[in-house]
């Protein structure tokens, strides 16, 4: 049987193993890339949350205006993408009826909701100045103050939870790499939140959220494609493996642009764009990854064996 | 929740908080004697009223079901071998027995000759009906639940087809019905069982193949069937499934394989993904703390 780990591909030999007529063993998710753009835009409100609410802190109107704004449009998508995937769209509040530490998703529909309750009254007291009722012009800015806090406390929790929900599933590929993605995930967030700030309001801040993010992201993304032998090649291999190439390209590009082309508006704003496309190519392939490692049985032959197998060492019984 | 909630040996019923539930029930899946002849797939479509899957010839010996899926929630898989000296058809004595499976010949017409180097390997699968069900675990409506018998139970008017079981299941059993859109799967006849009838399925069952029970009475069962297999010269004769400190803290419905689970399609070693979730969250919490330190960093020295 191949050995695990050390990342050489010399050393994992094509694998030798039994399966049903080569079909299945685990279910490829039932999920469509709805979900991958979720996690772009549920990623890209938490990070555009984070600089709004770094804008409102240091007195930078542009920041705080153009994170809130963003936060609320991604916000929008991300429900639609997430309500839109369910075999029963109407049936989506059913999620509310119970609260379940053991169901990420669960927990992640209450981190949505109460984010999107508070990054609504931020994003609202952008607009207040439009708005008719004199009340709500007065009461409104100091809420979104507020408001805005609350959802930078809460976005990282949004961003996160996207790996555990990912992570915590039999698909082979993305339960391995459970250690690393939530470290992915929260790089490629602070990225695309970073992208925002460079194409609207470029300064300092957005310049080192860029670098500081793109460099989690890469870490352990590094770590993700790497770091879990046989079940860390879909990573690298075919379509998710060209997806995250790219996405790796795009966001250290993103990252370098941002700190060489600091003085040039376009090449800030290019900079911007490709930390966004990276942002999205990633999550795209470690969708992808994971439903090419439940595509094929190797994926959980192969690992469950060589677990047996070591087991088998240790105790001295099969 | 108990501190074994998420993995190890437990009665599932006791820790989901039945009070004095009455004893788990399960399956015991004897595939030595099974014949292939599909009565489980048939009863529990009638009884279940589980639509068609589909008309398909898929070329898997006489498998044209393919595998567990929100339609099939009992599928019989055939493999042919090749295999040197079936001691199992040499236990039984009495040489070559007609089993009602198509032949060239005339039943009966056809000399017996010697056995051949091949075998057939027969076996009807089905939901585990987990002691840590993953699918249940996830489910983020609800809709799963764990009846007063530790099996698992999809509530057919909760579930939104959010998909989260259907990749949260070890085995690839419970699915997504296209065109319904909610999750499907075996209930162990939930509403027969809770009258005091048998399952369709082990009902159905011919050779007793499929047997139903108190799941320690299985095991028991199970264990000395093992024990006269192993007697008989059935070397390859093994249980699936039957642990209670296997990945899944057991299984209620278990298996006799006569060969290695793969080859049936099932995975070698099985564990819950819930069983890491907490450390998963607080690899999740670093993330966040590490994501929210950043954003600090990135602001810091500015003044508003």
């Amino acid at each position: 049987m191949s050995p695990r780990g050390g990342g050489d591909r010399s050393m994992v030999p094509e694998a030798e193993f039994r399966s049903y007529y080569g079909r299945p063993i685990v279910r490829p998710p039932v999920w469509t890339h709805d979900i991958a753009s979720y996690l772009f835009t549920g990623g890209l409100a938490a990070g555009s949350a984070l600089l709004a609410a770094g804008g409102q802190a240091t007195g930078d109107a542009t920041l705080r205006r153009v994170g809130r704004t963003v936060t609320l449009g991604a916000l929008g998508a991300s429900t639609y993408f997430l309500i839109i995937d369910l075999g029963r769209p109407e049936r989506f509040h059913h999620m509310l009826r119970v609260a379940k530490p053991t169901s990420p998703m669960s927990m992640g529909t209450w981190i949505l909701a109460s984010f999107g309750g508070v990054a609504a009254v931020a994003g609202a007291a952008e607009f207040a100045p439009l708005l008719p009722s004199r009340l709500l012009r007065r009461v409104l800015p100091p809420a979104g103050d507020a408001a805005g806090y609350g959802a930078a406390v809460l976005a990282p929790a949004l961003a996160t939870y996207t790996a555990v929900l990912f992570a915590d599933t039999a698909v082979p590929s993305w339960n391995a790499v459970h250690p690393e993605l939530p470290f992915m995930f929260a790089g490629s967030a602070l990225a695309s939140g970073a992208g925002v700030g460079l194409i609207a309001a470029p300064g300092k801040p957005a310049r080192r959220m860029a670098v500081l993010g793109a460099a989690m992201e890469l870490a352990a993304g590094h770590r993700v494609e790497h770091g879990h032998g046989l079940l860390s090649e879909p990573y690298r291999q075919g379509r998710p493996g060209k997806l995250l190439q790219a996405a790796r390209l795009l966001t250290a590009a993103g990252a370098a642009g941002a700190v060489l082309g600091r003085r040039s508006r376009a090449v800030s704003a290019l900079s911007g764009l490709a930390l966004l496309a990276g942002s999205a190519l990633t999550r795209f392939g470690v969708f992808e990854a994971g439903v090419v490692s439940a595509k094929d049985p190797k994926y959980t032959v192969v690992p469950q064996r060589e677990r047996l197998a070591a087991k088998t060492e240790v105790t001295g019984q099969p | 929740m108990g501190s074994n909630s998420l993995y190890g040996p437990i009665d599932p019923a006791t820790d989901a908080g039945y009070v004095d539930p009455p004893p788990r029930m399960g399956f015991f899946t004897d595939t030595s004697v099974c014949i292939g002849c599909k009565a489980c797939e048939v009863a529990c479509k009638e009884w279940n009223l589980v639509p068609d899957d589909g008309f398909n010839l898929l070329g898997h010996s006489y498998d044209n079901t393919g595998g567990l899926s929100a339609n099939s929630w009992r599928h019989v898989a055939f493999v042919e071998q090749p295999f040197a000296g079936d001691a199992l058809a040499e236990a039984a004595g009495t040489g070559t027995q007609f089993l009602g499976m198509p032949l060239s010949d005339l039943p009966g017409k056809a000399t017996p000759g010697p056995r051949g180097d091949f075998r057939w390997l027969m076996m009807s699968n089905v939901c585990k009906h987990c002691t840590h069900a993953g699918c249940l675990d996830v489910c983020p409506t609800g809709a799963l639940f764990r009846t007063e018998f530790g099996t698992v139970v999809v509530q057919q008017d909760i579930c939104n087809g959010c998909g989260y079981c259907v990749s949260g299941c070890p085995y690839g059993v419970i699915d997504r019905r296209e065109g319904d859109g909610r999750a499907w799967k075996c209930t162990l006849c939930y509403d027969r069982i809770g009258d005091g009838l048998t399952p369709a399925c082990a009902k159905a069952c011919p050779t007793e193949s499929i047997q139903f029970g108190e799941l320690d009475e299985l095991r028991e069962r199970a264990a000395r069937r093992v024990e006269d297999l192993h007697e008989q010269g059935v070397a390859e004769a093994r249980l699936y499934g039957h642990e209670e400190d296997n990945g899944v803290g057991g299984d209620g419905a278990f298996f006799l394989l006569l060969d290695e689970p793969e080859v049936y399609g099932l995975p070698p070693d099985p564990v819950v993904a819930t069983r890491d979730l907490p450390r998963m969250w607080k690899r999740a919490g670093l993330a966040a703390l590490a994501m929210a330190a950043s954003a600090v960093v990135a602001f810091a020295g500015r003044r508003g």
